[in-house]
């Protein structure tokens, strides 16, 4: 169950890509942290996300967690944008027999699922081909 | 000088076909087809609504404006279907593109007008000095009971505006609206599903304020039919715009460019701006545009807007609207539709 107010917190990633990245060593952290896991600096600056990138990796969920469920089977990918950042998400608007590793996608606001009939929409980030 | 400085369209792939309708309910899809001047419509996918939608286009016409999200003092979501009955879609939007804090937002609601009511209320504080630029978006992902007439229509799109006095794409020469109240077409609190007149939402709803609203823009402009390059009406169906344009005075070629209907279906809030997106696409600098949309209730608004010169500039940084109503289709069989459309009970 997600908590309107842990929803809330994550609406600056979830919605705007927003992350922060190491003056020091360049890393680039999504969500965005204190202390750079690298190097241990505190040097870090706000950023965003790239919105387009290539497919490394995808899977099928057919067993999907009930939140999920209407949404089954969908397709998870792990995506290198052009920022050189990996980031995980659905892949949708895609047929399973379309995605390739390599394959160009974009982000996509999309609603990622709601909790019930009477709870809140949470909203954010998928990939859709590019 | 006011007017748009960034439009987007945005439109999901799915599509249902009339005849795929028609098979279910046992109706003569050739002569909703040819009646209607329908042939398919669009569909959202189930993680697709009139937020997603307003934050798709709304990104689009940020592209084309090339501001800073930042400087909008306005975000206007015009839509009939809300996904929250309470809680409002433009704080998401405005959230989504970087706006927030600074910013006022409302949700508008009006049948299928509630796209240029927003459009109104930007372009009016932005004419007022009040906000720098101001964003609306009309959006709909509507639905049309099953085996109604509507249902071969109701569709889904949203397009945005961004209105300015700075890098104006088209200059709002002038606006008009034209409002009475007319019950042709209602949905209650809590009813799932809308009724409507049947015929009486022709010549007493769509067509009188159409006609009214058209009548009125061109009078106080000092215009007439053959002054306009393009006009897009509302388009609830194939034939009313093209019937509605004769009454006017308008011909086909004029309206042919933002007429999407017969492939798109009625995007309701989306519909008249969807079809503003796509003539603004194919416009040339000193083109003079009329638009007017109705929505039941009953009541159109109408806007002259003249192409300036950077449209060349700004039209191919975001997907063109023909380009999104033609690319990556999926066509849906009836049963998947009627799952995308949650109109299957479930067990609790």
């Amino acid at each position: 169950m997600t908590t309107p107010s842990r929803y809330w917190r994550e609406i600056p990633q979830r919605y705007r890509l927003e992350a922060n990245k190491c003056q020091s060593c360049g890393t680039v952290n999504f969500p965005p942290r204190l202390v750079c896991p690298e190097c241990q600096k505190r040097d870090l600056v706000a950023t965003k996300l790239a919105e387009k990138g290539k497919v490394i990796s995808y899977t099928i969920i057919r067993v999907p967690p009930h939140q999920f469920i209407d949404q089954a089977p969908y397709a998870v990918g792990i995506v290198k944008l052009d920022d050189g950042v990996n980031l995980m998400a659905q892949i949708v608007d895609c047929d399973f027999e379309d995605l390739k590793v390599g394959m160009k996608v974009r982000i996509e606001f999309r609603k990622i699922f709601d909790e019930g009939e009477a709870g809140i929409l949470c909203y954010g980030y998928k990939f859709v081909p590019d | 000088m006011e007017g748009i400085v960034g439009y987007g369209a945005y439109i999901p792939r799915n599509r249902i076909k009339v005849e795929e309708i028609a098979k279910v309910w046992g109706a003569d899809a050739p002569s909703y087809k040819k009646g209607l001047m329908l042939e398919e419509k669009s569909v959202p996918s189930p993680d697709q609504d009139t937020i997603t939608m307003s934050v798709e286009s709304a990104k689009n016409a940020l592209k084309r404006a090339a501001i800073d999200p930042v400087e909008i003092g306005a975000v206007y979501v015009g839509s009939e279907s809300h996904p929250y009955a309470v809680k409002p879609s433009g704080t998401v939007l405005a959230e989504a593109i970087g706006a927030t804090p600074e910013v006022h937002t409302a949700d508008f609601e009006f049948a299928c007008k509630a796209g240029t009511e927003g459009m109104y209320v930007a372009l009016s504080l932005v004419r007022a000095g009040e906000i720098k630029y101001g964003l609306a978006v009309g959006a709909d992902t509507s639905q049309g009971a099953p085996g109604d007439a509507l249902e071969y229509s109701a569709a889904a799109g949203a397009a945005a505006f961004i209105f300015g006095k700075e890098k104006v794409v088209a200059e709002a020469v002038e606006t008009y609206s034209y409002m009475t109240d007319t019950p042709d077409f209602w949905r209650r609190e809590y009813q799932y599903y809308p009724q409507h007149g049947g015929r009486f939402t022709g010549d007493p709803a769509y067509f009188k304020h159409v006609v009214g609203a058209g009548k009125g823009i061109m009078e106080k402009a000092g215009l007439k039919a053959s002054d306009f390059d393009y006009v897009i009406f509302h388009q609830p169906n194939g034939k009313f715009p093209f019937r509605v344009g004769k009454m006017l005075g308008f011909e086909k070629k004029q309206i042919e460019p933002g007429w999407l209907v017969s492939k798109l279906g009625n995007t309701y809030s989306g519909s008249s701006p969807l079809g503003l997106t796509a003539t603004l696409d194919i416009s040339k600098p000193g083109d003079k545009i009329l638009i007017v949309s109705y929505g039941s209730g009953a009541g159109s608004d109408a806007f002259i807007f003249e192409v300036q010169d950077r449209i060349e500039e700004v039209r191919n940084l975001a997907p063109r609207t023909q380009q999104l109503l033609e690319d990556n289709i999926n066509y849906l069989e009836y049963g998947e539709y009627a799952k995308f459309r949650q109109k299957i009970k479930k067990a609790e």
